[in-house]
């Protein structure tokens, strides 16, 4: 009986395989599908949410056919486990027949979905992880969101010509934690500056109060920050708790740590804090108070970096489809990305041709309140940054 | 020295709170001989009660608190009716299945219903900030933790050791047949014993969201450590977990502030210590029951 059963499953199984596969050819003419794999559930789950709802908010403004072709978008959950994202990234491309992968919440994951899309020759657009490294590992690799790089070797150097002097850092110990305690090091001993204390906290960590008096015993100028974005309330808090702010340390850091999706959560701790980053959901465009408007209206809360990201990333494949008119060959889509230039929330960004990754302004940004509503204030611009963890080569 | 002092009372702070959030499952798993990894679940549900109360519904702090508390107690009584008791005579390995799938149902449930982002509960004021004493800074909000958290402990193991409810439970815990036989009803005295354990943990949970961090990994996350405080400190009475809890506590913040670079291991090389030389925590029972 069981023998049986299991015949006739692999019999339907086989039926089904051969169903897809006459049904395959017409499909593909008319539609151009997206993987998309995010982590919609596990810590990471505020990521794939923000970049889903944008990417939402976009097909609905822009309608869902470009060049002839119907758009259509497979969302895969990966919880951020690159093991996941690559049996979703497998599947998708076997089976789903996607012409694009999209999205990734952390940079294990981009990784491991790199070697699919070389031989699958499709592009992978990156949305959301952030270290620099990722678009060297497949040529079909193209980048909307930022590097760590780009933000902390420019609060690195802001800090020198700020009179900032000595610095203590409290970085997580993982990839993209170690990428911005290289890039800032290395710029701000460049100008001058002296590191007092260096501390890396354990990525799962219940409690910084330890590490937090280390900071405030090395009495620092200001303390370099890097820590999942989830874990930046609990830091400002403690920050504030322990009077770090009135012994005049200031918390500076590339811009994750005061994500527009949980600043306002955090309490008056942060005002104050000075951050770089490529996002700030208060960014004075024009394109930006509609991008807000619209995503406020539609979801009810704020966009954050991620949904910047994930809104540029569709625009992105919208927009190369657009230029190759309609034609759906993985080589030419990455060809026609790269270069292109736009006006994206976040200000003017462009493709960089040579590595593929973005190029975009680094806002500094100070904590204040707007409306009564916390808000990261941009007040310096450096304009057009391409990612230093490549320039450097 | 003022270092050390306040290094001290933030490991004070820091082992009470797990002492609070733990104790629950000493109870459960050493009074009842219960493995209740779900333990962490109620502590969460007194997190987010307390978050919702103060945040969406203006409610002051410290009416909140007492509230977490019984809400947690009066979730861990229904289930403990529903669920639990069908499965207190099975063995450790189902009752373990069966708590680590609350745990995951717990977690998707909170997930699903408030987002997986981290919550704050807004706090008073007067609870923000650090005072000096003679040069030692003491947190408000860690000293409030020490207090509440003290006074609870000296009640518990009063009412265990002097109250009849007390020696009602350790008789129904140690032979619940002639317990009954005694006229004691042992499944009411279990369900009042666990609901409170819940509650515990439930005002935990709200305590900690501030220290710790609130969100719906919390059963999770903290699942290990409650673990810790109980095999440490044996789970025969109260004060056991008490000194095993502060002692974890200084121990983690003494170890991430003096060896950064090591800070996390500190805790578990002390556990792995402790057990090699005291296999059942440091005041179990010496013989296996």
């Amino acid at each position: 009986m069981f023998v049986q059963a299991r015949k006739l499953s692999r019999w339907m199984l086989g039926a089904i395989a051969v169903g897809t596969l006459a049904l395959a050819p017409a499909r593909a003419e008319d539609s151009f599908k997206i993987g998309l794999i995010l982590p919609m559930t596990g810590g990471q789950a505020s990521t794939g949410k923000q970049i889903d709802n944008a990417i939402k908010l976009y097909m609905q403004q822009h309608g869902d056919t470009i060049a002839g072709k119907k758009i259509e978008v497979i969302l895969k959950d990966d919880a951020a486990l690159p093991d996941k994202t690559k049996t979703a990234a497998q599947e998708l491309i076997v089976s789903e027949k996607v012409n694009a992968i999209a999205g990734f919440g952390v940079t294990p994951a981009a990784l491991a979905a790199a070697p699919l899309a070389t031989q699958g020759k499709i592009p992978e657009i990156v949305m959301a992880a952030g270290t620099s490294i990722i678009t060297e590992k497949s040529p079909y690799i193209v980048r909307t969101s930022f590097t760590l790089p780009q933000s902390s070797t420019i609060i690195g150097d802001w800090a020198v010509k700020n009179g900032i002097k000595k610095v203590a850092t409290l970085t997580s110990d993982y990839a993209p934690g170690n990428d911005a305690l290289t890039s800032f090091k290395e710029h701000f001993a460049a100008g001058g500056g002296e590191i007092v204390e260096e501390v890396k906290v354990p990525l799962a960590n219940p409690d910084f109060a330890p590490f937090l008096q280390r900071m405030k015993d090395a009495k620092p100028d200001a303390m370099f920050v890097f820590v999942p974005a989830g874990q930046g309330g609990n830091f400002m808090k403690q920050y504030a708790e322990r009077g770090l702010d009135k012994a005049g340390i200031k918390v500076i850091g590339p811009g994750d740590v005061m994500d527009d999706d949980l600043l306002n959560g955090m309490g008056d701790a942060a005002l104050g804090a000075v951050t770089a980053h490529i996002y700030s959901a208060a960014h004075p465009s024009q394109a930006n108070k509609d991008f807000v408007a619209a995503y406020k209206k539609a979801f009810g809360n704020r966009p954050g970096f991620m949904a910047v990201g994930g809104y540029d990333g569709i625009h992105l494949i919208y927009e190369a489809l657009k230029k190759t008119g309609g034609k759906t060959d993985g080589d030419a889509l990455v060809a026609a990305m790269k270069g292109m230039k736009w006006e994206s929330p976040r200000g003017p960004i462009s493709i960089d041709p040579d590595t593929r990754d973005i190029v975009q302004n680094v806002y500094i940004r100070k904590v204040g309140k707007v409306d009564g509503e916390l808000y990261n204030v941009e007040f310096e611009t450096f304009e057009a940054v391409k990612d230093p963890g490549k320039v450097k080569k | 020295m003022t270092a050390v002092l306040t290094n001290l009372f933030d490991g004070i702070a820091y082992g009470m709170l797990l002492f609070v959030l733990a104790c629950g499952l000493a109870v459960t798993l050493g009074l009842m001989n219960f493995v209740n990894l779900a333990h962490g679940a109620f502590a969460m549900t007194g997190g987010y009660v307390c978050a919702v109360l103060v945040n969406q519904f203006g409610w002051p702090f410290f009416a909140a608190l007492p509230l977490a508390f019984i809400s947690s107690a009066v979730v861990g009584i229904v289930l403990e009716r529903l669920l639990y008791r069908h499965l207190y005579t099975r063995s450790h390995l189902d009752q373990v299945l069966f708590s680590i799938g609350l745990v995951f149902m717990s977690v998707a449930a909170v997930d699903y219903i408030t987002g997986s982002q981290r919550v704050f509960i807004k706090l008073p004021s007067m609870l923000e900030g650090q005072f000096d004493v003679l040069g030692v800074g003491v947190g408000r909000y860690r000293l409030l933790i020490v207090v509440i958290c003290g006074l609870l402990t000296a009640t518990l193991q009063l009412v265990l050791a002097r109250t009849r409810f007390g020696s009602r439970l350790r008789a129904a815990v140690d032979d619940p047949r002639a317990a009954s036989g005694l006229g004691i009803n042992v499944p009411q005295v279990f369900a009042f014993t666990f609901a409170f354990g819940c509650g515990l943990a439930g005002l935990g949970g709200a305590l900690s969201a501030e220290i710790l961090g609130l969100d719906p990994y919390f059963p999770l996350k903290f699942m290990i450590y409650f673990l810790i405080v109980v095999t440490v400190g044996g789970s025969s009475s109260i004060t056991g977990p008490f000194l095993a809890s502060l002692l974890l506590g200084i121990g983690d913040v003494a170890g991430k502030y003096y060896v950064p670079k090591m800070g996390p291991f500190v805790i578990y090389t002390l556990m792995i210590v402790i057990l090699i030389w005291r296999p059942n925590g440091l005041f179990g029972r010496t013989a296996m029951r």
